[in-house]
């Protein structure tokens, strides 16, 4: 890394037995760390953990923000929710744009790395150029958006209708608000999935492609095929899971552009659970939410642990 | 390279050239359609030939409109404060930890390691409803420490901070106690310097993190005088619903611009930064 070239050659290497201190010196150590981790173990765990705990809490409450009185109810919340039309329809958008938006990033973002790597020429202002949205601010950009697919002035419906098609109201149709959205979320992230594939086609050795040259894998898809593709298995791995964790964040389109409708077409985890919580002050619903939301994400980076756990286990 | 692959080779240089200009322009086609629609009148707006530059220059007026509609100087400004907050903040409180947990021998230091990277697993929108009580209760409700509280803890800074301290060599910091400095004076005079690297690329992603977010400021602000870029957006596309599409275009290229301008000026810095701290 260039970050070690960057450190002074001129510190002595100490004497052999100076690291075995005596215990008095470990002792003022201890004290020392102590005094320099104690203002950010104080804010974990009241601005972190403390808050985690009682989101769990008061998803098992009747809290309503303001109300006097709170109840413990126990898991009536989660119950509540799962015989809520609203919730799965919320859950199955979200998923729904997931599965839209993450294989359009990954795939998107891998063939486009491959692409701006494979030669010197523009490398740069390709990457500035896809990278730019990535960079966005997104609240600002979606009202652009808006413009952009409005049915009359937008410039969506005006290509179209130059080659002869019919436009749409693409944020305001049942069937199209999803995907309109989507579509706003690739632009979004793909410029992100491609830099951290072209990160990882950097790392990987020049050796390997010699090694290759001389094992007779000389075209390049072969190359492409036995050294780069093998080897991206983890970055893979890695810009899926930021992808999708990106993607479960969906809100600010969202709140934005269609406010989850028309008729609930559009409407994801995150926005309901602002609307539950900070709208309709039905605290404790949405605490209920937010413990969902909590397992999702978890859950998904977990599997990436584990899937890249044992992929280095057998590399 | 020899000379008989020479054509084929031309052939998907050109072919990268053509998908990856299409690719740009697409990428790029919302920042043009957003300063266009500002330098435009409204009946041209309206117009149905979509041209990129209009035959009516009107950008005196829109943006004009724009800066006297809603204080858009005033939420550049509060970005900019909170954002600094933030970070200095950050660096203060999450930098002497890393240090320990790099360098330091103590009790706890794997159980607090380990709560570190737990606390990576939470998404910030979880806390979102416990902050809202928790400020409301102390009464900083719509006010900047509310919007900067919350975010001077960073799991995340921690443990970046910690990677980069584990790779620099003890003898530094021996030397260092031998010279007589404190563990408090390494933290700030040997460490912070050496850290800078890892220093802008988590600047950089505090940030841009932190500029842009909506769903925090959209809870807990309500008055427009501490309105943040993004809340500022928000109000001023509610404000100009409708069809002044002119000055909301002017507007947003306002809010948009600085942020956009400082990575077109760093770049490599920018994606370096990204990617590095993308990258865990």
């Amino acid at each position: 890394m260039a970050e070690t070239a960057l450190l002074p050659a001129r510190w002595p290497a100490l004497p052999a037995q100076f690291p075995a201190r005596p215990y008095r010196v470990a002792a003022s150590e201890s004290r020392h760390a102590v005094a320099l981790v104690a203002p950010a173990v104080g804010l974990m765990l009241v601005l972190l953990f403390g808050p985690t705990a009682a989101a769990l809490v008061i998803s098992c409450t009747d809290w309503e923000f303001g109300a006097a009185a709170v109840r413990f109810v126990g898991l009536a919340n989660f119950r509540a929710l799962a015989a809520d039309p609203v919730f799965w329809k919320a859950l199955g958008n979200t998923l729904t744009y997931v599965v839209v938006v993450v294989p359009a990033c990954v795939a998107g973002g891998l063939v486009l790395a491959l692409l701006i790597e494979s030669r010197q020429r523009f490398r740069a202002f390709y990457r500035t150029a896809h990278f730019l949205p990535v960079m966005s601010t997104l609240v600002a950009m979606a009202v652009v958006w808006q413009t952009l697919l409005h049915p009359t002035i937008g410039l969506l419906n005006q290509v179209l209708h130059v080659i002869g098609l019919d436009g749409r109201n693409w944020l305001r149709e049942e069937g199209t608000a999803l995907f309109a959205l989507a579509l706003i979320g690739i632009w979004q992230n793909l410029g992100y999935a491609t830099v951290l594939f072209m990160a990882g086609l950097k790392s990987i050795p020049r050796d390997l492609y010699h090694a290759a040259d001389i094992d007779g894998a000389d075209s390049a898809l072969d190359r492409l095929r036995t050294v780069t593709l093998p080897l991206l298995g983890p970055v893979t791995m890695f810009v899926l899971v930021m992808m999708a964790v990106r993607a479960f964040q969906l809100f600010e389109t969202v709140h934005v552009l269609t406010k989850g409708g028309p008729n609930k077409a559009s409407e994801v985890l995150l926005h309901l659970i602002y609307v539950e919580s900070f709208e309709f002050l039905r605290t404790g619903r949405g605490a209920a939410l937010t413990v969902i939301y909590l397992a999702i994400v978890v859950g998904i980076t977990m599997l990436q642990t584990r899937l890249v756990e044992r992929r280095v286990h057998y590399a | 390279m020899s000379a008989h692959r020479q054509p084929w080779f031309n052939a998907v240089g050109l072919a990268r050239h053509c998908v990856l200009i299409g690719t740009s322009a697409i990428m790029v086609l919302p920042f043009v359609w957003m300063v266009s629609l500002s330098l435009k009148p409204p009946h041209e707006i309206f117009s149905s030939a979509w041209r990129l530059w209009p035959s009516t220059f009107y950008a005196v007026e829109n943006y004009r409109a724009a800066l006297s509609a809603v204080p858009l100087v005033r939420y550049l400004a509060n970005g900019v404060f909170v954002c600094t907050a933030i970070f200095v903040l950050q660096i203060l409180i999450n930098l002497p930890c890393a240090y320990a947990l790099a360098k330091l021998r103590f009790r706890a230091r794997d159980t607090l390691f380990a709560a570190v990277l737990v606390g990576l697993l939470i998404p910030p929108q979880v806390l979102a409803i416990p902050l809202f009580v928790l400020f409301y209760a102390v009464g900083i409700v719509d006010t900047y420490a509310a919007l900067i509280l919350p975010w001077t803890i960073s799991v995340f800074g921690i443990f970046l901070m910690r990677q980069f301290f584990r790779t620099i060599p003890d003898e530094l910091i021996h030397a260092a106690r031998l010279d007589g400095l404190s563990e408090f004076a390494i933290v700030w005079r040997v460490m912070l310097p050496v850290a800078r690297p890892a220093l802008v690329a988590f600047g950089i992603f505090s940030v841009v993190a932190h500029w842009n977010d909506l769903f925090w400021p959209l809870i807990v602000v309500q008055s427009e005088q501490i309105a943040t870029p993004p809340l500022g957006a928000l109000h001023f596309a509610n404000d100009e619903a409708g069809s002044n599409y002119g000055p909301l275009m002017a507007g947003t290229v306002l809010i948009t611009l600085p942020l956009i301008l400082v990575f077109l000026a760093a770049q490599r810095r920018f994606v370096d930064g990204i990617t590095m701290t993308g990258m865990k």
